[in-house]
């Protein structure tokens, strides 16, 4: 194809997603519209199957029945979640070993908040509340994005999302309702992970690279300051009502503008992080890695299986 | 690293409830069709969502091609007269 053909196609291209037409795996599109999305969504699929590691961490210890099945559905679901993903993203031309490859070797990056330990209890408290609140925010405008497969697969994750967030704040509350030292517990894991939940929703919109052209292809519906802005905003009254304390001296109501002023970010953690110096970098990856490779006999042995089975039927038919 | 193929694709449809047609939800890997309806099953009905599921190797799946989208459905367009609204009738004509 000459260059100028390719800019005509890509021009309506352009025009399909602006009448918000969707984009379907056998369409043609731009060879960087595919590379992005291949980006995007296997980033978000690895970051719900990382997501299950510090979960993971307290399932055993849960501290009740009713706590234990809620925690094990949630995980699941991020399986789940992982899984619809990985599968949306196969429809453009990656296979799932490509993917692995590249989580494994760290090529692909997760998100960056599960870098961060599950020391107590009240975190899977915490870790719901925030960081699925937080995920939901990022998540909700997906529903509309331009490429059908990955719009679909939000449509679910956002339905089964919004339990994970009300089981986390239940668990804040009832700590925070609790006994001193459980309320302490809550407040704790309330410092711990609130500025990593800020940083979730991705560097500030000067220095955010991918902000223009996702914007044009409904990747990205809002900036990341306006959904950080949305998520303190609807967070910080959820807090006041549990009597727990925001850990940031200079979060105040400005009324003129209708929002909360907040403090400045520590954003060498964060890059610290992204690039694999988090507390549990190593950690999460180790584990991931392991599974998979401790995983081989038994996805080997369910394929000499199905093979021995299909090997039988066919004799029986001769 | 295991010298083994990979599991294959599979498509996953899923009937919501008797009455209604099996819809195509996404897809997954597994071993055979015995694994795929069960990794199916966890995958996307755990919240009763279906009643009945249908997997298919992906490779069986023939799609047409979008490209050619023009020549396959253009000679429908200009065939208004399969529809109802095509034909005249009297106002007295109520119901038909």
């Amino acid at each position: 194809m000459s260059e100028a053909q390719i800019k005509s196609l890509e021009k309506q291209f352009d025009e399909r997603i602006a009448r918000d037409e969707k984009i379907e795996p056998k369409d043609w599109m731009p060879e960087k519209y595919r590379k992005t999305h291949i980006r995007q969504m296997s980033q978000h699929a690895h970051s719900e199957i990382v997501g299950m590691l510090p979960e993971g961490n307290w399932i055993t210890r849960a501290p009740s029945l009713r706590r234990k099945v809620a925690l094990l559905a949630k995980v699941q679901d991020e399986a789940g979640h992982g899984l619809y993903l990985y599968s949306a993203t196969e429809t453009l031309g990656i296979s799932r070993e490509e993917m692995y490859e590249q989580l494994h070797t760290g090529k692909a990056k997760y998100s960056s908040i599960f870098n961060y330990p599950t020391i107590t209890w009240a975190d899977m408290g915490a870790i719901g509340w925030l960081v699925d609140g937080a995920a939901i925010i990022n998540q909700v405008p997906l529903c509309n994005t331009s490429y059908g497969p990955y719009a679909r697969a939000m449509i679910r994750v956002c339905k089964e999302e919004s339990f994970h967030q009300r089981q986390g704040f239940e668990i804040m509350m009832k700590l925070a309702n609790g006994t001193p030292e459980q309320k302490e517990m809550a407040q704790d894991a309330l410092n711990r992970w609130w500025w990593p939940s800020l940083m979730m929703l991705g560097p500030t919109d000067d220095v955010s690279v991918h902000t223009e052209q996702s914007m044009k292809w409904k990747l990205k519906r809002k900036s990341n300051d306006d959904l950080r802005q949305q998520f303190i905003d609807q967070t910080v009254p959820q807090a006041e009502l549990i009597g727990l304390t925001i850990p940031d001296p200079d979060l105040k109501w400005n009324e003129e503008k209708g929002m909360y002023d907040f403090g400045e970010i520590n954003w060498d953690e964060f890059w610290q992080v992204v690039k694999g110096h988090g507390p549990m970098n190593k950690e999460r990856m180790k584990a991931r890695v392991g599974a998979w490779e401790e995983g081989t006999w038994v996805r080997d042995a369910a394929m000499a299986y199905a093979e021995k089975k299909r090997n039988r039927k066919e004799k029986q038919v001769v | 690293m295991s010298d083994k193929k990979n599991w294959p694709l599979w498509e996953v449809f899923v009937r919501s409830k008797n009455g209604l047609e099996h819809r195509h939800c996404g897809s997954l890997h597994a071993a055979d069709e015995d694994m795929a309806l069960e990794n199916a099953r966890d995958v996307y009905t755990r919240r009763s969502e279906g009643v009945s599921i249908w997997v298919v190797e992906s490779k069986h799946i023939t799609a047409s091609n979008p490209e050619h989208n023009g020549e396959l459905f253009d000679p429908a367009h200009d065939k208004v007269y399969r529809h109802p609204t095509f034909y005249d009738l009297p106002d007295e004509v109520k119901h038909m």
